[in-house]
């Protein structure tokens, strides 16, 4: 296994007196794919949005333990939350464009970091695009709102603009299940294309999916991280009852 | 058998009175409707019988500077001065106040919090609800001095004028504006932080861009209002219908010099049409500004 590059080292959150994260320790190595599965209600995306602090916008959260970027805690006091989120991205489930065009949602990033060389965006944009799968549909259409591509072209626009701000690490929470199998599949293609050159962590309730794009398998049932092991070892002979349970449908 | 038949025919009580509804409502709607027909067909009829029955010029109307439709032999309708006036208190005022609607609504909806709009909410709505004649009453004993004072002149005129619009409009246009704000999704906000904005990168270059639309129907409704308002402009900006040369000096609006005229004159006579000329204008302003809102309406969802 490649060195992680974020970890979490006994992590438990609060939704106010309601603990939701029961001191969760997990490592992301480097330029792999980790799925986070579990039933709804396991804590998936409570947990992934601590990666990048967006749980803060929730004025209830408290947050215990370290989440560790290259060995710096991200909830130290003097971590830059602006500086944070442009190196840990994040897709959502909802593809959210922005209601702009195509070049100005994949621009967005950019223009924030004060870029505003035209030659340097345009390549960007094309470059992102690309990765994202999604150039070819996108190409003549540049100018056009984000929001007149359908639900599977507009969420690989929003992958593309994450991928624009060259973040070390991309956060998915459920990207594919607001869209249709076709959709999804091609998420899933430029999740791969992509993954030689950033950590991707993607929750997905879809155990197909989990198997055929991770390399390893987070588990997550009632706030706590079950399971946690290659891919392929926990889809073949999990260890633990539930996690075994849950792979067969039993519940979830 | 015929008794469950019957039961089942018969029309039932809810249906009924669902019925009875319909045809309350819609005798209200055509009483509405009437109505509307009517003053409709008031204006415009005794409008242009200004320029079909006393043969006085369209062009005229619009393009000359004195207003005397009383004067013999020849009675002189140019309303070009309180048309000035009246798109200058309209523009100024509505200049003035967007940028104080816009930084309100932001801070009501994106910086106070729940606790700051629960105390802002009521002052606004206040605003919007205080008769015309007190705020005209303190243009009267405070912005007139304050102009007089500052700007020079005798006070009275279109930047009087302005201010107390400005102090009119500023509310309608501020809550119309936050409940635009307030339609912007959630998850632009969440987009744009997890992107690595600050939450003012958010609101200037997400939140505002994508409000617009709905700061500009805003801003029309607060025009339209300001265009429309009579009383409060009539007492402070001077009532002189001279083509306005200055900010400072008095001038006069198509309301105001409805307000001071129609008293004086007589139905079925030249200055007394002239003035419907003048509502005429009024009317057809409002309807401008009407289609506006509706064709910005249809061009975004916020
Ligand atoms: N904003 C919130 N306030 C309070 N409780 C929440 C909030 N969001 C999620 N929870 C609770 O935290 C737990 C985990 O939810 P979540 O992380 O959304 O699960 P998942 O993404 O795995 O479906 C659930 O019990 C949920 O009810
Ligand atoms: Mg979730």
């Amino acid at each position: 296994m490649a060195k992680d590059i974020i970890t979490a080292e006994n992590v438990h959150l609060y939704y106010g007196q309601k603990e939701a994260l029961h001191g969760i320790s997990l490592g992301f190595p480097e330029k792999e794919i980790t799925a986070l599965i579990g039933p709804s209600g396991s804590g998936k995306s409570t947990f992934i949005r601590t990666l990048n602090r967006m749980s803060d916008l929730n004025p209830e959260v408290t947050v215990t333990g370290a989440i560790r970027l290259d060995g710096e805690d991200i909830y130290s006091p003097k971590t830059d939350t602006v500086e944070l989120r442009k190196r840990v991205g994040m897709v959502f489930q909802q593809p959210n464009p922005f209601p702009f065009s195509v070049y100005d949602n994949v621009t967005y990033g950019l223009r924030l970091s004060g870029i505003k060389d035209k030659a340097l965006l345009d390549q960007r944009v094309e470059e992102s695009l690309k990765q994202a799968a999604v150039w070819d549909e996108t190409k003549d259409h540049l100018k056009e709102n984000a929001l007149s591509f359908s639900g599977g072209q507009q969420q690989r626009i929003c992958i593309a603009r994450v991928l624009a701000v060259q973040p070390e690490i991309i956060l998915l929470d459920e990207p594919t299940s607001a869209l249709d199998p076709v959709s999804s599949a091609k998420v899933e293609d430029s999740l791969l294309a992509i993954k030689d050159q950033f950590t991707i962590a993607v929750v997905t309730h879809n155990m197909q999916q989990a198997s055929r794009i991770s390399d390893q398998t987070a588990f997550f049932l009632d706030g706590n991280l079950v399971e946690f092991s290659k891919t392929v070892d926990m889809f073949t002979h999990p260890e633990k009852q539930e996690t075994s349970d849950y792979l067969n449908g039993k519940f979830g | 058998m015929d008794a469950v038949k019957k039961e089942l025919t018969r029309k039932s009580k809810a249906s009924r009175q669902d019925q009875r509804g319909k045809l309350i409502s819609l005798a209200c709607v055509t009483l509405i409707m009437l109505v509307v027909l009517s003053i409709l067909y008031m204006i415009t009829s005794k409008g242009l019988a200004t320029f079909f029955e006393n043969k006085m010029s369209i062009v005229d109307f619009f393009t000359k500077q004195v207003w005397n439709p009383s004067a013999k032999p020849q009675a002189l309708v140019g309303a070009l001065p309180m048309i000035v006036g009246s798109f200058s208190v309209t523009v100024l005022s509505a200049l003035l106040a967007a940028p104080f609607a816009i930084a309100t609504a932001i801070f009501m909806v994106d910086i106070a919090g729940k606790r700051g709009r629960k105390i802002l909410q009521p002052v606004i709505e206040l605003l919007v609800g205080i008769p015309s004649v007190v705020y005209g009453f303190i243009g009267l004993t405070v912005v007139v001095p304050f102009t007089r004072t500052v700007f020079g002149g005798t006070g009275f005129g279109i930047l009087s004028g302005t201010f107390v619009l400005f102090v009119m409009v500023l509310p309608t246009v501020t809550s119309m504006y936050v409940d635009s704000l307030k339609a912007v999704p959630q998850f632009y906000r969440e987009a744009s932080l997890a992107l690595g904005a600050t939450r003012w990168q958010t609101i200037y270059k997400v939140i505002i861009r994508a409000s617009i639309p709905g700061l500009l129907t805003a801003i029309i409704f607060g025009m339209a209002r300001a265009f429309g308002e009579a009383l409060a402009v009539q007492m402070v900006i001077g009532n002189a219908s001279i083509l306005p040369s200055d900010l400072v000096s008095p001038a006069s609006t198509l309301t105001s010099v409805l307000t001071t005229g129609i008293g004086n004159t007589v139905l079925g006579t030249l200055p007394n049409n002239a003035l419907w000329s003048l509502a005429l204008v009024l009317l057809l302003m409002s309807l401008v500004f009407n289609l506006l809102t509706r064709f910005i309406g249809k061009k975004g969802a916020f």
